[in-house]
């Protein structure tokens, strides 16, 4: 039974329609391109919101372009808020790195021609955009987009338009498109699970699968425990606000002149425990995968291999256990008592731990290495620096006394944007630079690459550090206009500052943006393996075959990262390279 | 060759094929894994199992969020359990004894292939009819409960039995649709047999008939 298996039963061949081929394609990789695509124009529309926030912060009287009757008024600020929020974490930092590159690459690296389950993948992303489409038509409904903020708390989020004109249809919108969203999540993270447990070619144990691999598993099994926790507690808002129970919204409520009486006893606590069971997860899955390419490039361009591999195998592990006992810090000024509090805090800072393992892992990888600066290895780089920084500031938000006074202020801000925002980003650019002669076949162009690097990196340090002072001041998160409070007037030159920095690098985005659509047409033809990199996916042609390795039967004798390996011919080894000593003939020997 | 497909075969038998440990070595057969019946068996199982892991958590917020929102607050009025719920967890109970019956393979005489054929087909229709007279059960405990004013919004606890009791029965009607794939489809063209897909089945149902014990244990209990 075992023998004449596998001949006739094809899973799927090639398919030659534009539909088939292009949008509801089966394939891993154009399934990983169309996520990546989706982040991308995600990530142009909440850069567009932050602008605009920006550029009401600094001159709140000034007409704005796209705001519905020229002045913003702070609802609209807030809906921006919201809007900014749920559109980056969602659609950018939860898509590009795990389903986009993910996609793309997990099954390439671990031998395998596709995900376990093709239509199931098909299906997930075409979920994916369906909550996209349905997130942002809340724009365009009576009362615009949601004002609640992307973690929605209830009661304002629960009980309709009297909280606030987006609090009507649009926030509607924004619940089911969230439960959409975690439905496609979910079917993501059981095909990635089943892909890597069970697809992995011969030889590929679990101690040579690269570290984006682990890293995406550990991801995927993240969201797997993860999102079904939202996707209930987005039921029980919408029942609140749609069926009239009263799950989240207390009694007594007084709106401007009226008080609610149709709920009564319901907990707004309890969304934020559901909410935030799921949300500590959700920063670890956006942040992962950023480590795990992280690991890979900078392994790459020093020609080492990782330094202590084990351990951050073990450190990937621990981060995303931990991830799921934290989720009170989140909520050290909901009135907590003081004891969970503590527990809390400790579990919160023992992340500290396996991060600082990363780190310093990290830097044992580079030392002493024979570094290239390419693009991709400078955002990597950029990436440990954001990480570094972002973690920081963490220790401090840990610790609830402290918290109390940070947790409504810039201070948070500007953690959050440090270590999940653009520490993620930077991931993903990492990622960009690297894979992307492997995923389109052409070279992305390496001057333009260093420029967009040195501007962004400069410029997010620019926006994002002074905040850290606002914060200290005083200075609450938000608020659409402060500019009448007398204590924070001192800080306007920062605001001014911390805008211009955010126009600039923004703009510097758009060199990205032709860089990227140049060197689609245009770029240097790819070769095979430009990088001169060890894992499967540099074994096979750029872009690869529909099948990935045309039919050839990937055998994997070693570790991800053997570079420089002393008496090997040239300085790296890919995994699928048999040893020619005594273990070769070994291995004829049995064949 | 043949000493990878027995090793193959070993490590379905031994539990392998689960979420349960990878075979550490990555499991050794030729390298071309996904077209053989084999992996594909063993992934279907991982998916089916993972499955149920998301469905656990998506389950455990819910009974969550009852005991909280039980603690909390002076308005919850535990619901009178409707009778007719005693009845429909026995037939839920019997038609996890049908898809054992469809789905035994030894027996103490040996069947012809048409024997064992229409032996499975008699008892997958019966737990189809049985779970379907499953979910005609739940509706009329709801009606059962309307009748005596009570609602969804009334109170708390009514709240809860609602929405436990319609995503349990939304669940179950997944589990019917695919009893239902497993007897309609044309396995001859599939990456598993329709043996592997009723085992899958099966263990999805006999989750749902364990999850409604406790859902109901939980209702009746913890009221």
């Amino acid at each position: 039974m075992a023998t004449h298996a596998g001949a006739g039963v094809h899973a799927h061949t090639a398919p030659t329609g534009f539909l088939w081929k292009y949008i509801f394609s089966l394939d891993h990789k154009v399934i990983g391109i169309q996520y990546y695509f989706l982040a991308l124009f995600s990530v142009f529309v909440g850069m567009a919101l932050s602008l605009l926030m920006r550029f009401h912060l600094v001159w709140p009287a000034a007409k704005v372009p796209f705001i519905a009757g020229g002045i913003m008024k702070p609802e609209q600020y807030l809906a921006l808020v919201t809007m900014h929020g749920t559109i980056m974490v969602f659609m950018v930092l939860t898509t590009a790195p795990q389903s986009g590159f993910g996609n793309y690459f997990l099954p390439i690296e671990i031998g395998a021609e596709d995900m376990a389950f093709p239509v199931l993948n098909m299906l997930s992303f075409w979920t994916t955009f369906v909550s996209l489409v349905v997130i942002l038509a809340a724009f365009f409904v009576e009362g615009g987009a949601p004002i609640g903020g992307w973690t929605s708390y209830p009661p304002l989020s629960a009980v309709g338009d009297v909280a606030g004109p987006g609090q009507g249809a649009g926030q509607t919108l924004w619940v089911i498109g969230l439960a959409i969203f975690c439905l496609a999540s979910l079917i993501g993270a059981l095909n990635f699970i089943t892909t890597t447990v069970d697809l992995r070619c011969k030889g590929m144990s679990l101690m040579r699968m690269p570290l984006t691999v682990w890293a995406w598993l550990v991801t995927a099994i993240l969201g797997l425990l993860a999102f079904g926790v939202l996707l209930a507690a987005c039921g029980l808002l919408l029942l609140d606000r749609l069926a009239g129970t009263s799950f989240f919204i207390p009694g007594g409520l007084v709106f401007t002149d009226t008080v609610l009486t149709s709920h009564d006893g319901g907990s707004p606590l309890l969304w934020q425990h559901l909410f935030w069971f799921f949300g500590h997860p959700e920063v670890y899955i956006a942040i992962l995968p950023g480590m795990g390419v992280t690991s890979h490039v900078l392994s790459n361009f020093s020609r080492k291999p990782v330094f202590g591999y084990k351990a951050m195998v073990g450190a990937i592990c621990a981060i995303g256990f931990l991830g799921f006992c934290v989720w009170g810090h989140h909520m050290f000024v909901s009135g907590m008592s003081p004891y969970s509090a503590f527990a809390f805090s400790l579990l919160t800072m023992t992340i500290g731990v396996p991060s600082a393992i990363k780190t310093f892992n990290w830097l044992g990888t580079l030392w002493g290495g024979k570094i290239t600066f390419t693009c991709a290895m400078l955002f990597a780089l950029g990436f440990v620096s954001l990480f570094v920084t972002g973690g920081l500031s963490g220790l401090f938000l840990a610790q609830p006394t402290l918290d109390l006074y940070f947790h409504d202020t810039f201070f948070v801000v500007a953690h959050f944007h440090f270590v999940m925002g653009v520490a993620a980003i930077f991931g993903i650019f990492a990622g960009t630079y690297f894979w992307f002669p492997k995923m389109f076949g052409r070279m992305l162009n390496e001057g333009i690459g260093k420029v967009h690097f040195w501007l962004t990196f400069v410029g997010v340090y620019c926006i994002f550090m002074p905040m850290h002072f606002l914060g200290m001041v005083g200075r609450p998160r938000r608020y659409a206009d402060l500019t009448g409070v007398n204590f924070l007037a001192p800080l306007h030159n920062v605001e001014f500052f911390i805008s211009i920095a955010a126009f600039i690098t923004i703009g510097a985005q758009f060199i990205f943006l032709y860089n990227f659509i140049h060197s689609l047409g245009w770029g240097k033809k790819a070769e095979e393996n430009p990088w001169r990199a060890t894992t499967l996916e540099w074994t096979i042609p750029s872009p690869p075959p529909f099948d990935n390795f045309a039919g050839r039967h990937v055998q994997v004798y070693r570790g991800p990262y053997e570079f420089s390996v002393p008496g090997a011919p040239q300085d790296f080894i890919p995994q699928d390279e048999a040893p020619v000593e005594v273990h070769g003939v070994h291995n004829e020997g049995k064949t | 060759m043949r000493a990878a497909a027995t090793e193959e075969l070993e490590l379905i038998e031994t539990g392998g094929g689960g979420v349960a440990l990878p075979p550490l070595d990555g499991g050794g057969d030729d390298g071309r894994r996904w077209p053989s019946p084999e992996v594909s068996r063993r992934a279907f199982t991982t998916g089916v199992q993972l499955g149920l892991a998301a469905i656990v958590m998506f389950f455990m917020s819910l009974t969550s969020a009852y005991i909280v929102r039980k603690g909390l607050g002076t308005d919850w009025q535990a619901t009178e359990m409707p009778r007719v719920l005693w009845l429909n967890t026995l037939v839920l109970l019997a038609s996890s004894a049908t898809i054992e019956l469809a789905r035994r393979r030894n027996t103490a005489k040996p069947l012809t292939a048409e024997a064992r054929e229409e032996r499975f087909s008699r008892w997958w229709t019966a737990t189809i009819a049985l779970g379907i007279l499953f979910l005609v059960g739940q509706l009329f405990a709801w009606r059962q409960l309307s009748a005596a004013g009570l609602f969804l919004r009334t109170n708390p606890s009514s709240s809860f039995f609602y929405v436990l009791t319609a995503a349990h029965g939304l669940h179950l009607a997944g589990g019917i649709f695919a009893l239902l794939y497993v007897a309609f489809r044309n396995w001859k063209r599939s990456r598993i047999t329709q043996e592997t897909a009723a085992d899958l089945a099966a263990l999805y149902w006999h989750f749902m008939d364990g999850l409604w014990l406790f859902l109901f244990a939980l209702l009746t209990l913890g009221r």
